[in-house]
């Protein structure tokens, strides 16, 4: 499937997935994916710092919003800019929207807003969804990507206007919930790809995120992202030391145990993670994308080409069931 | 400089610290295991252990339910106990323990803002997993007590915590909405008024009389919860306490590790012990020259790949080693398996406290 068409199937993209499986990384590549496919994309982020400013070569996000990838070139990539929506930013705009701007820094300074949220858990959440769904109105951009919090914490986030729906009646926090179940329950206009490793525990977490994802929220899911996989080159399980007698006769002992160890680590390697990756098809009805293992611990723009490179492919190799 | 045998041996508390996903819990686990290897009388408090290790523990969802320690069946030295950290359970606990009377207890136990702060307060997880590292610690059955923290996204929250929330509970604003005597409680009262009814426009009117109730309800506890709170603080920065900073060699996890320690420096805590986990092996020592095209060219290929990874990680470790003053660095090597049972339990101790 042409990728425009995966990036315009809804306005809203949420990437989640558990701690440390490159879930931010993964929402940038997926802002670049989109971009190259000529979709204006607006990626935003709940919390400072995280790796999509050393991505894009740029300063870290703030709530000012920035470019981060500016469009045009030969390929025609539409332009990526990326924020920051923080809870209490969007508690603060919520007063003021609501004739209480006069009285948010009292409220602030008394501990009131400990209160408001307490009395009202998931409030901070919901607003921040709120801030989304309003730039989803206003077209902010053809493709907003939510770079959403840890698995666990993603399931509770979405569940945010649910919760609050019953405790808090008629009003507007009501209304506003309405608002973002509307836009989290329409595949139109929302929907969520969620992000895994190749390893067992990562691959139990995403499976249980995905059920509960659709059974108690609801909302449309998108191909699951295999992060990291590592390849086999063509010849690595060639016999290594029939092929050093013909070729390198000479190689240092040293140099042919690392020859040999490297190459059996990654056979090992890429063996586990085929494993996961047939598990994760077996008990997840998704279809899936994949992303190779970078071979360096500081990604930065040359690694996000790399990833969005596989991600394209991956894209166009998807019927349109897939998506 | 400290081995984290010697800490096993010698401490009586152990706080794993460090981001969601780097393996805190089961490094948290296999340290208490070796330390009950060893002779000690161990329990350790997990947060969220992955199913099979809990299982493997003895943690399965029927025995946790009382939020009790629970001795492992494991042959060792000394012994190995393990709780399930119950957030809302050790919450009421507490309330409990410092109400005047039961009725005191059971109106805050059933009121609705109560029950909004014990499950989902944002503090309340990292401040109970210390409330049951403190009360675990006074317990005669143990010598020493491992504590796994939250993930959080606030690095100190688990010290913070216990203070931010014992503040809340006790806050100036609260006691002028509750006690309207007095000529200045009233003027005061009537600008308080007007915020009631903001945050009633906000929520609604019964969230507000719930919030209310509970805060008139809690009045006289506040002394015990603050008492409490600075014993809590004592012990974690006492010297029989040792912090063990759990990471993986990624440069974003990396950068919030660093944090994290000049966080605590500031606190006047040490990170005594750093585990680095999922290491990626060094094979060799040089670049392998010369074979780049040929059939040897895919095993050239996946040395240097290997080699680059490594002394990527190496580079990155070494900002983190040297924020460290005294700690010990132990790294583990990625690892063939996840840890679902006891033995391998044992063997990534094995990495841990090497001989």
């Amino acid at each position: 499937m042409d990728p425009a068409r995966l990036f315009a199937a809804s306005r809203v993209l949420i990437v989640a997935g558990k701690g440390g499986v490159g879930k931010s990384t993964m929402s940038a590549a997926l802002a670049r994916t989109a971009a190259r496919a000529g979709i204006s994309t607006l990626l935003i982020r709940l919390t400072p710092g995280g790796p999509i400013s050393r991505l894009f070569a740029q300063p870290d996000l703030t709530t000012l919003e920035q470019t981060l990838h500016a469009g045009g070139g030969p390929g025609g990539d539409a332009d990526i800019r990326g924020r920051l929506v923080t809870p209490d930013e969007a508690l603060t705009e919520y007063l003021a929207d609501h004739g209480l701007a006069r009285i948010t820094r009292r409220l602030a300074s008394t501990g009131a807003i400990d209160v408001v949220t307490t009395a009202a858990p998931g409030i901070r959440d919901l607003l921040v969804l709120g801030r989304v769904k309003a730039m989803e109105a206003s077209r902010a951009a053809d493709l907003i990507v939510l770079d959403a919090p840890a698995a666990g914490h993603a399931v509770s986030f979405l569940q945010s206007p649910t919760g609050l729906r019953g405790a808090v009646g008629a009003g507007p926090i009501a209304t506003q919930a309405d608002d973002v179940l509307a836009m989290l329950a329409d595949p139109d206009r929302c929907r969520v790809m969620l992000v895994t490793l190749a390893e067992e525990t990562p691959v139990n977490e995403v499976i249980e995120t995905a059920f509960a994802l659709e059974d108690e929220i609801g909302i449309a899911l998108g191909p699951v992202i295999v992060n990291g996989l590592v390849d086999v080159p063509e010849g690595l399980d060639g016999d290594l030391d029939a092929l050093l007698a013909e070729n390198a006769p000479k190689l240092s002992a040293n140099d042919a145990a690392a020859l040999r160890d490297a190459a059996a680590f990654r056979l090992r390697w890429a063996g586990r993670q085929r494993e996961q990756v047939a598990r994760l098809s077996e008990s997840l009805p998704l279809a899936q994308l994949t992303t190779p293992q970078l071979f360096t611990s500081a990604p930065g723009p040359q690694e996000l080409e790399i990833l969005a490179d596989s991600l394209t492919i991956g894209i166009n190799n998807l019927t349109e069931d897939d998506a | 400089m400290n081995s984290l045998a010697t800490l096993l041996h010698e401490r009586s508390v152990i706080v794993c610290v460090g981001a969601g996903g780097v393996g805190k819990t089961t490094t948290a686990a296999a340290l208490a295991l070796e330390a009950a290897n060893r002779g000690r009388r161990v329990c350790v408090v997990t947060i969220d252990p992955a199913r099979r290790l809990s299982d493997a523990m003895g943690l399965g969802a029927e025995a946790s339910l009382g939020n009790e320690p629970q001795r492992v069946d494991v042959k060792v030295n000394g012994e190995l106990w393990a709780v399930m950290l119950d957030t809302s359970t050790t919450f009421d606990a507490l309330i409990r323990k410092y109400a005047l009377n039961a009725d005191q207890a059971n109106s805050i136990l059933t009121n609705d803002f109560y029950r909004n702060i014990a499950d989902s307060m944002s503090g309340a997880h990292e401040y109970m997993a210390m409330e049951k590292l403190y009360e675990l610690n006074n317990d005669n059955r143990f010598d020493l007590v491992i504590v796994d923290t939250p993930p959080t996204s606030n690095a100190i929250d688990f010290l913070e915590a216990p203070d931010r929330i014992t503040r809340f509970l006790d806050h100036r604003l609260y006691k002028v909405l509750v006690t309207p005597s007095g000529a200045f409680a009233r003027v005061v009262n009537f600008a308080a008024q007007g915020f009631l009814r903001t945050v009633a426009r906000i929520v609604s009117a019964s969230v507000v009389d719930d919030a209310i109730e509970f805060f008139a309800t809690f009045d006289g506890m506040e002394e015990g919860f603050r008492g409490r709170a600075v014993a809590v603080h004592n012990l974690l920065i006492a010297d029989s306490t040792a912090f063990v900073l759990v990471t993986v060699p990624r440069n974003d996890t990396i950068e919030d590790a660093t944090v994290f320690v000049e966080k605590l420096a500031q606190a006047d805590i040490n990170v005594d012990a750093l585990v680095v986990n999922r290491v990626h092996p060094r094979f060799g020592t040089e670049e392998v020259r010369g074979l780049g095209e040929g059939p040897l060219a895919p095993f050239v290929t996946v040395l240097h790949e290997s080699q680059q990874v490594a002394a990527g990680e190496q580079n990155v470790l070494e900002a983190l080693t040297r924020a460290l003053t005294n700690g010990v660095v132990v790294n583990v090597p990625f690892l063939d398996t996840d840890v679902h049972n006891l033995d391998e339990l044992g063997r990534l101790a094995l990495w841990l406290t090497p001989t």
